[in-house]
């Protein structure tokens, strides 16, 4: 334990402050946090995502997800040809185990990992009753379980399916962004076990982050833009058939 | 539990988020505000042949009002924090505002209206009455038992006022029901400006066909004669409302079909398998275009007494059929299709459940239990005796 | 006249009375932090990012497996995450004793991103594994630190 303790020290500094505070149980986000200073968002590299479900597995266990539910999960698509406008898609449990090898030799194939996109003018927080959901000052999309109604309106509300109630709670659910991680310095669940590193936590006010060149460099969409949501995932590399 | 899907659903929509409750929330507040309306057409109007259903309709009106919120109620996760929804009301939210909305046309509409057309009996039988019924009475007359003819005459004056503030408010009502749906820009099936009027014109179907089909129960039950001038005019509105909804319904669906946008192809091929039955068999043709045929049969032939009752009879009930199987295919049709326009799942109905097809039927039948009540406490018809009363002042009910 | 409209005074002051109960009862019993930074409860925030965390991050565990991590720096899988194979050890990390992480079986492990699949992009490296190895362990050749066999040309089959 001792050597432990002794090792975290040298540990990167927003780590080890994060570290302390876990082990402290401390119910509080990490002192030099500040909720004004940060617009997280998410990258998504699609040319690089192997549909393993990494990130379906470690956001399950790290966010207690339960069974048959998803706070993240992976499409497969298949495109044949020109046929952009209906392309087969598939998801088995949300891809959590992975997907079969498939075959097909026609068209293109390749995996969409799917999340909250933390929209800015999100169409969930909107609709709901009480203030039960919001956006953080710091961009993130959270559900206040201990004053959810459990209505619904949000999951209806949804244009991406990110949202569900979960059946212990009887709340809604969704992704929270791994705030109780990002908030400590670490990386999210799923970015952080990304083999790839098609996941990629972002962000936006930190003038360092990486994002900001990669947004000027590649060729970078959201999902279904004529919802006018601010979705805050972006997608380099994403087929035209994706939705 | 596994549910049937057909091609591919995001994960999270295989489960339906709004049961058969959800279904029966718009359909009762569709009656509400259409029985409101009907009575407010003998006040505001003058339509003096409705007058023998005027307050039937503000007591029907109120019965379903009171059960509306239950269901909702039901169908939350945690139905203890419901109060929220006031406390904290969202003001982005239709749904929170829609509770102020259905409190002010609870409160400010309808029991004060009720108030002031029974005041002068509820002060009578405050003082005729006995035991729990008596103090039921006191509690109602608000300690004021003055009856005089000018105080009357005041209390007429007001019920008018609000009787006028009272169609908006139930087109209020109504027309925000159709709106927490057809805001949703999510969910193409649901989201259309036209979702508003078409819910208010539908509630004043539904609600009308149900007045009439109360009338002419509770009469025949009470072993009186049908007052057939009365029920020829409510046929005739019903049939006027009914082929105004109609338009609108088939206008939506013709834009639809002719834009034929992204959503298309999948809500097309919805309506065409899943929804057949209770879109196009039971929606249109057997809970619209039979009742208005009927309907418009009634003014086109001349038909004898009898023949046009047992036409009204048929022709309300499928209508009222007609209208709950159009809320059901918005509501559980709504949500039966993948946003991403790629599959289907199914609505599965529990039985005994706590939001199943048991709790639907008792939530049905509450309504008719508390008209029930309403009734013996408050008779809304006049006495034998006093029929010749002058159509200005409240009819009495001294029964 | 007063005693005429008595009774409407009377309505009113019910109705005054339950709107200022109203208002009483609202101000006691909405939440302190309520509108702190909007429409919600601003404690929510904090709540939410006092959960626990599983999966303690790769930073912590090369803290003290240096020598995996050395390896790791010389090969393809530096880019993976401790975590992503070993599973979520944030308890272990907090103290060792209390959980031993499982010896991972690498046939079933590596074949979750090496096994071929026409929708993995083409220049990730993959396998049918029953062709490759006949469903021998993986790590019987390769070592999942540092996967690149030395001594021989990379990849027989790719």
């Amino acid at each position: 334990m001792d050597i432990t303790r002794r090792h975290l020290l040298v540990l990167l500094p927003a780590a080890a402050v994060a570290w302390k505070f876990v082990l402290a149980g401390t119910p509080e986000a990490s002192p030099n946090y500040k909720l004004s200073e940060h617009w997280w968002s998410m990258l998504i590299d699609i040319p690089k995502c192997i549909g393993c479900g990494s990130c379906v597995r470690a956001c399950a266990e790290e966010n207690d997800v339960p069974d048959g539910y998803f706070r993240t999960w992976i499409e497969r698509y298949h495109v044949a040809d020109w046929k952009i406008e209906r392309p087969e898609v598939e998801s088995p449990n949300g891809g959590k185990q992975g997907f079969p090898p498939n075959e097909i030799s026609d068209g293109k194939n390749f995996f969409v990992p799917k999340l909250c996109n933390h929209c800015a003018d999100s169409p969930c927080t909107q609709v709901c009753p009480v203030g039960a959901t919001f956006v953080t000052p710091d961009g993130v999309v959270l559900v206040d379980k201990n004053y959810c109604l459990g209505c619904r309106y949000c999951v209806q509300a949804c244009p991406y399916g990110c949202r569900f109630i979960n059946p212990k709670t009887n709340t809604a659910e969704k992704c929270s962004l791994c705030y109780h991680r990002i908030t400590k310095g670490l990386t999210t669940a799923c970015c952080e076990v990304c083999p790839t590193g098609a996941r990629q936590l972002a962000d936006l006010k930190n003038p360092k982050d990486p994002i900001h060149e990669f947004l000027r460099t590649h060729t970078v969409q959201i999902l279904k833009p004529h919802m006018a949501t601010g979705a805050k995932v972006f997608y380099n590399g994403m087929d035209g058939s994706v939705r | 539990m596994q549910i049937p899907v057909e091609g591919f659903m995001y994960p999270n929509e295989v489960e339906l988020q709004w049961s058969v409750l959800i279904v029966l929330y718009p359909f009762i507040t569709g009656l509400v505000a259409g029985a409101f309306i009907l009575a407010s057409l003998e006040r505001v109007f003058r339509v003096q042949a409705v007058k023998p259903t005027y307050r039937l309709a503000l007591l029907t009106a109120l019965a379903f009002l009171l059960v509306a919120p239950l269901p909702l109620q039901l169908h939350l996760g945690h139905p203890e924090r419901s109060l929220e929804m006031y406390l904290t009301p969202h003001r982005s939210s239709a749904m929170a505002m829609f509770g102020f909305v259905y409190l002010w046309y609870l409160m400010a509409v309808l029991l004060l209206e009720i108030w002031l057309d029974y005041r002068r009996d509820i002060v009578l039988k405050s003082e005729t009455s006995t035991g729990l019924a008596r103090l039921c009475y006191r509690v109602l007359t608000l300690g004021s038992s003055n009856i005089s003819e000018r105080s009357l005459r005041i209390d007429e004056r007001l019920g008018y006022f609000i009787t006028l503030i009272g169609i908006p408010s139930a087109f209020l009502l109504h027309g925000y029901v159709g709106f927490i749906f057809g805001s949703v820009k999510a969910n193409p099936w649901w989201s259309s400006p036209l979702m508003p009027i078409v819910f208010i014109f539908s509630a004043m179907v539904s609600g009308i066909a149900a007045v009439m089909l109360l009338y002419m129960v509770s009469t025949r039950l009470r072993g009186r004669q049908i007052d057939i001038r009365c029920l020829d005019k409510i046929a005739q509105y019903l049939m006027y409302t009914f082929v105004i909804d109609f338009s609108l319904e088939m206008l939506d669906l013709l834009q639809r079909i002719y834009e034929a946008d992204e959503s298309f192809r999948s809500l097309d091929f919805m309506v065409h398998t899943r929804l057949w039955k209770s879109q196009v068999i039971v929606q249109i043709l057997l809970g619209t275009v039979t009742p208005i045929a009927l309907l418009g049969l009634t003014q086109i032939l001349k038909l004898t007494e009898t023949a046009r009752k047992r036409i009204y009879a048929l022709a309300g009930c499928l209508t009222v059929i007609g209208i709950f199987a159009m809320r059901w295919n918005v509501v559980i049709g709504g949500q039966l299709f993948s946003k991403s326009f790629l599959g289907y799942t199914t609505y599965k109905m529990g039985f005994a459940t706590r939001e199943g097809l048991l709790i639907a039927i008792v939530l049905m039948i509450l309504p008719f239990g508390i008209l029930w009540v309403l009734v013996k406490l408050l008779p809304p018809w006049p006495d034998a005796v006093s029929l010749s009363a002058s159509g200005a002042t409240p009819a009495h009910g001294t029964s | 006249m007063f005693k005429d409209i008595e009774h409407l005074i009377r309505l009113a002051a019910v109705i005054v009375i339950a709107v200022a109960a109203f208002v009483v009862l609202r101000a006691a019993v909405i939440p302190a932090s309520f509108g702190q930074y909007g429409h919600y409860r601003g404690a929510a925030i904090a709540e939410t990012a006092a959960r626990p965390i599983a999966f303690a991050g790769h930073d912590v565990c090369e803290g003290c497996h240096t020598e995996e991590a050395e390896q790791k720096k010389l090969g393809k899988h530096v880019v993976v995450a401790c975590e992503a194979c070993h599973g979520a050890l944030a308890r272990h990390a907090d103290d060792p004793s209390a959980l031993t992480p499982a010896k991972l079986d690498t046939a079933v492990l590596c074949a979750r991103c090496h096994e071929a699949n026409s929708a993995k992009p083409k220049s990730f490296p993959q396998v049918v594994t029953a062709d490759h190895s006949g469903g021998i362990a993986c790590d019987t050749c390769h070592q999942p630190h540092k996967p690149k066999i030395e001594d021989e040309k990379p990849g027989g089959k790719k």
